[in-house]
């Protein structure tokens, strides 16, 4: 089955351990990634020029960064990369691409594996669409990509490892911080703990900012909710309540925010894979075996986009998904090397299920949104509008939701503002979360330029 | 099963048609009404369509009812408290060759007799008056009074409108069977419902002609997936309705900002699938066409794509009316890609029929009975089609 074509969307840790399976097997994948050079968002690398230290960019992860980087680089003549590449719409056994230039393409695959990662998932509060408001990973990234800072004392509002990891990243690059505003009680991230000891070396890194942040004089509150940035025309306060019920106000100049990452899941949703409500991940996520075999043959999931389990798991599961497609084609493989894989993709499983459950995704928070609080910034929907909607008009799901007032019809197409939308719809509506739908995948996955054809000459 | 709840009239599909026929009855004429969609009002091709307000370029004799249709659509606020976002900014057809400006000046010669007024705009004074436009184009007819509005909303207003004024709106409830009966028909619902009702209506859209079928009135009906897409929101430039002589290609921006476009294309459409997925092939197309239109479009981006269902009559023209088999069955189906604009002129004239009998708005030619002769319909695939009839 040498003739048969394989494609890989997405080059971050999944990815590039799908791809290097492959070529291991004596194929040679295509690997389409948005990014223009492969580690994914986690490792991503710096532009060129740019001379910080792997140590500097990924601190304690260097090792593993680099790792990752030498084995795509090693595959670079044996697959066909395409970096700075979307995949924009599917139809059959086609992909249709465009890259960064407006040139488009269409490849077939006789199999596809899926790596697409993940994004910030974010809460709405009174001025979140305000200058100067981020998510946690968009503050990472312009550290790590382009070693800036958002701002000189930057408050950071979330729930997650990521709050954390942040912060220490941030101080030690220097910058100032306002604080660590955490929205889940102290108590319940150290009673997390012994289940987190599935990954001793992580949690004890977590642990360690932890403890060099408070060590640092960083202020840290816990329990808190965010009630509004203020500013004149950009952030120049934090609003939260504590959890003694007070009103406190922060001084910063910028904010990050974010409470864990959810999965890019729309490439499998337009491939026609059936989805399942996954309650801990308060997330439908495409249904899978344990070798990321998705419903649709030929179709496999792996890494953060199949189900957020962090980049040790995204290692696993993507060897795993490209040993799934192996098997399914016919082809020899290492079964040692795949229950290896299996064992380190259930470890991290459950670590990743003891981290939801130590920082839980607020729910609790969108009860005290206000009316006026921007929902879908796109659109520039309230959350009152929405509430309207689902209360007047009848609309019982996400996507009649949509339809009546335009929220997630806007150039995100609800990756930002969807999972809000689908909590405050059960809100409003009194019903559990899974029975407001999702809203439906539709192409292209992320705006797509009109001039692409035409620049293309096709 | 329930004992059978009696209605004026039962209406099966809760399009554009049903649901303003289900208004219309419950208002005009005070009729117990029941409106039964087998998903939600307005999903289908009524939501799903360009959501073009427009006469010019239909068929004559689908005239008098358009008109009846947008003497509604002017006054949505009154009647349902909401105007779907209308907007009579006008329909502009463009011509890029001598012989679509030739047929555009013919329609335009004959369409005054029918009631409508357009304007010919010559290339100079198009060059003027809309100066986004891409080269190439040598005239325009302009007909002022067309317009567009949002299909999202404009159904599910009228079922909610309907339901205020007593109409029984039954969504997510399938009908799975209808007989006639000497006293009336019986339909049958998934779930249990027996309703009864002098008056039947067939509005169920790409999926009436299984009911037509069970009356013994087959026709040639082809589903077909009309394909749109919209683009991220932009400054509002462009008023009118923009579309090609022989609505190839059409546009129009939405005050939001958006503009949204279709046209040329059409996805093949399986009826047990309501929810046909665009081609990205074709967006390609249709983008070729939009930066020609408007070559500012070329700086834009598109983050959506979509499709639907509706129902194709060979002749493009519907079947509106009585029944020529089953006395008190009302057909509204086949619309053929343009019943949006019409859709309240249907609902009307259907309660004016159901109530009284008749209608002052012609339709004879849309009768079901063209098709008497009909073999069961085929189910052949769809062509690809260029020049849709919108």
């Amino acid at each position: 089955m040498s003739s048969s074509r394989v494609v890989i969307i997405g080059a971050g840790p999944a990815g590039t351990r799908a791809a290097e399976t492959l070529v291991a097997a004596g194929l040679k994948p295509v690997v389409v990634d948005e990014a223009p050079r492969s580690g994914g968002q986690i490792y991503r690398r710096q532009p060129p020029g740019f001379g910080r230290s792997l140590k500097k960019l990924y601190g304690f992860e260097a090792g593993k960064a680099a790792r990752l980087h030498d084995a795509f680089d090693r595959l670079q003549d044996k697959v066909d990369y395409r970096p700075g590449t979307m995949v924009w719409g599917t139809e059959g056994h086609n992909l249709h691409l465009a890259d960064r230039d407006g040139r488009q393409d269409v490849i077939g695959f006789d199999a596809l594996i899926l790596a697409t990662g993940a994004v910030d998932r974010i809460v709405p509060f009174e001025g979140w669409t305000m200058p100067g408001v981020y998510t946690l990973g968009g503050a990472q990234i312009a550290l790590k990509y382009q070693a800036c800072l958002i701002g000189r004392n930057v408050a950071l509002v979330g729930s997650g490892p990521l709050l954390y990891l942040v912060a220490y990243q941030y101080r030690r690059a220097g910058g100032n911080l306002a604080g660590i505003f955490d929205t889940t009680p102290l108590s319940r991230e150290l009673a997390g703990l012994p289940r987190m000891a599935a990954n001793p070396a992580n949690t004890a890194k977590g642990l360690y900012y932890f403890a060099w942040l408070a060590a640092h004089g960083v202020p840290m509150l816990h329990d808190v909710s965010p009630l509004r940035a203020e500013g004149e025309g950009r952030v120049a306060r934090l609003v939260l309540r504590d959890r003694a019920g007070r009103e406190r106000t922060f001084a910063c100049d910028a904010i990050a925010t974010g409470y864990h990452v959810q999965s890019e899941t729309q490439l499998a949703d337009l491939l026609g894979c059936d989805f399942a409500f996954d309650a801990r991940a308060g997330q439908w996520l495409p249904r899978q075996d344990e070798m990321g075999r998705s419903s649709v043959d030929g179709v496999y999931l792996a890494g953060d986009g199949a189900s957020v389990r962090g980049a040790d798991t995204a290692e696993a599961t993507g060897a795993l998904a490209a040993l799934a497609c192996l098997q399914d084609q016919g082809m020899p493989f290492d079964a040692a090397v795949r229950n290896q894989a299996l064992q380190a993709m259930r470890r991290g499983s459950a670590f990743a299920a003891a981290l939801r459950d130590a920082f839980p995704f607020p729910e609790h928070l969108y009860e005290n949104i206000a009316d006026t609080t921007l929902l879908c910034r796109c659109e520039e929907v309230s959350v009152g509008t929405f509430r309207a909607t689902l209360r007047d008009k009848g609309a019982g799901e996400v996507n009649r939701a949509k339809a009546f007032c335009r929220v997630g019809m806007g150039r995100c197409q609800g990756r930002m503002c969807g999972a809000s939308a689908a909590r405050i719809a059960a809100q409003t509506l009194g019903v559990e979360l899974a029975a407001v739908g999702r809203l439906r995948g539709q192409a292209p996955v992320k705006p797509l330029p009109t001039a692409l054809q035409t620049e293309a000459g096709e | 099963m329930t004992d059978a709840t009696k209605y004026d009239v039962v209406i099966v599909g809760g399009g554009l048609m049903g649901a303003s026929a289900a208004f219309f009855l419950a208002t005009r004429y005070k009729f117990s009404v029941a409106l039964v969609e087998r998903g939600r009002i307005g999903a289908q091709a009524s939501g799903v369509n360009f959501g073009n307000v427009r006469r010019q370029g239909r068929p004559f004799i689908q005239l008098p009812l358009a008109h009846h249709a947008r003497d509604i659509w002017g006054r949505l606020p009154a009647l349902i408290g909401e105007d779907c976002e209308f907007l009579p900014t006008g329909h502009l057809k463009i011509a890029f060759d001598e012989d679509s400006l030739a047929a555009l000046e013919a329609y335009n010669a004959e369409a005054r007799h029918w009631g409508l007024s357009l304007t010919l705009v010559g290339v100079n004074r198009l060059r003027a008056d809309y100066p986004f436009l891409g080269p190439g184009a040598v005239g325009a007819s302009f007909s002022p009074e067309d317009g567009h509005a949002n299909p999202r909303l404009a159904a599910p207003a009228f079922g909610r409108a309907a339901r205020r004024a007593g109409a029984h709106v039954l969504e997510q409830c399938e009908v799975i069977g209808a007989t006639r009966q000497s006293d009336g028909f019986i339909i049958e619902t998934a779930d249990g419902r027996i309703l009864r009702a002098p008056i039947l209506i067939n509005s169920a859209g790409a999926w009436s002609n299984r009911f037509a079928a069970s009356f013994g009135e087959s026709v040639p009906m082809e589903a077909r997936g009309p394909q749109m897409g919209v683009t991220e929101s932009l400054p509002y430039f462009v008023q009118p309705v923009l579309g090609t002589g022989d609505s190839s290609f059409y546009m129009r921006q939405v005050k939001r900002g958006s503009v949204v476009f279709g046209g040329g294309v059409h996805v093949a459409v399986d009826l047990a699938d309501p929810r046909p997925r665009p081609r990205p092939a074709h967006l390609l197309t249709q983008l070729r066409s939009l930066v020609r239109f408007l070559p500012s479009m070329a700086g834009v981006q598109v983050v959506r794509t979509w499709s639907g269902v509706e129902g194709y009559l060979p002749d493009k023209l519907p079947a509106l009316g009585w029944s020529a088999k089953t006395p008190g069955l009302l057909h509204a189906f086949g619309f053929s890609g343009h019943g949006f604009q019409l859709g309240p002129g249907v609902g009307s004239v259907l309660a004016d029929l159901a109530a009284t009998g008749d209608t002052s708005v012609p339709i004879e030619p849309f009768s079901i009975e063209r098709f008497a002769d009909n073999e069961p319909a085929k189910t052949s695939p769809v062509a690809p089609s260029s020049g849709s009839a919108r």
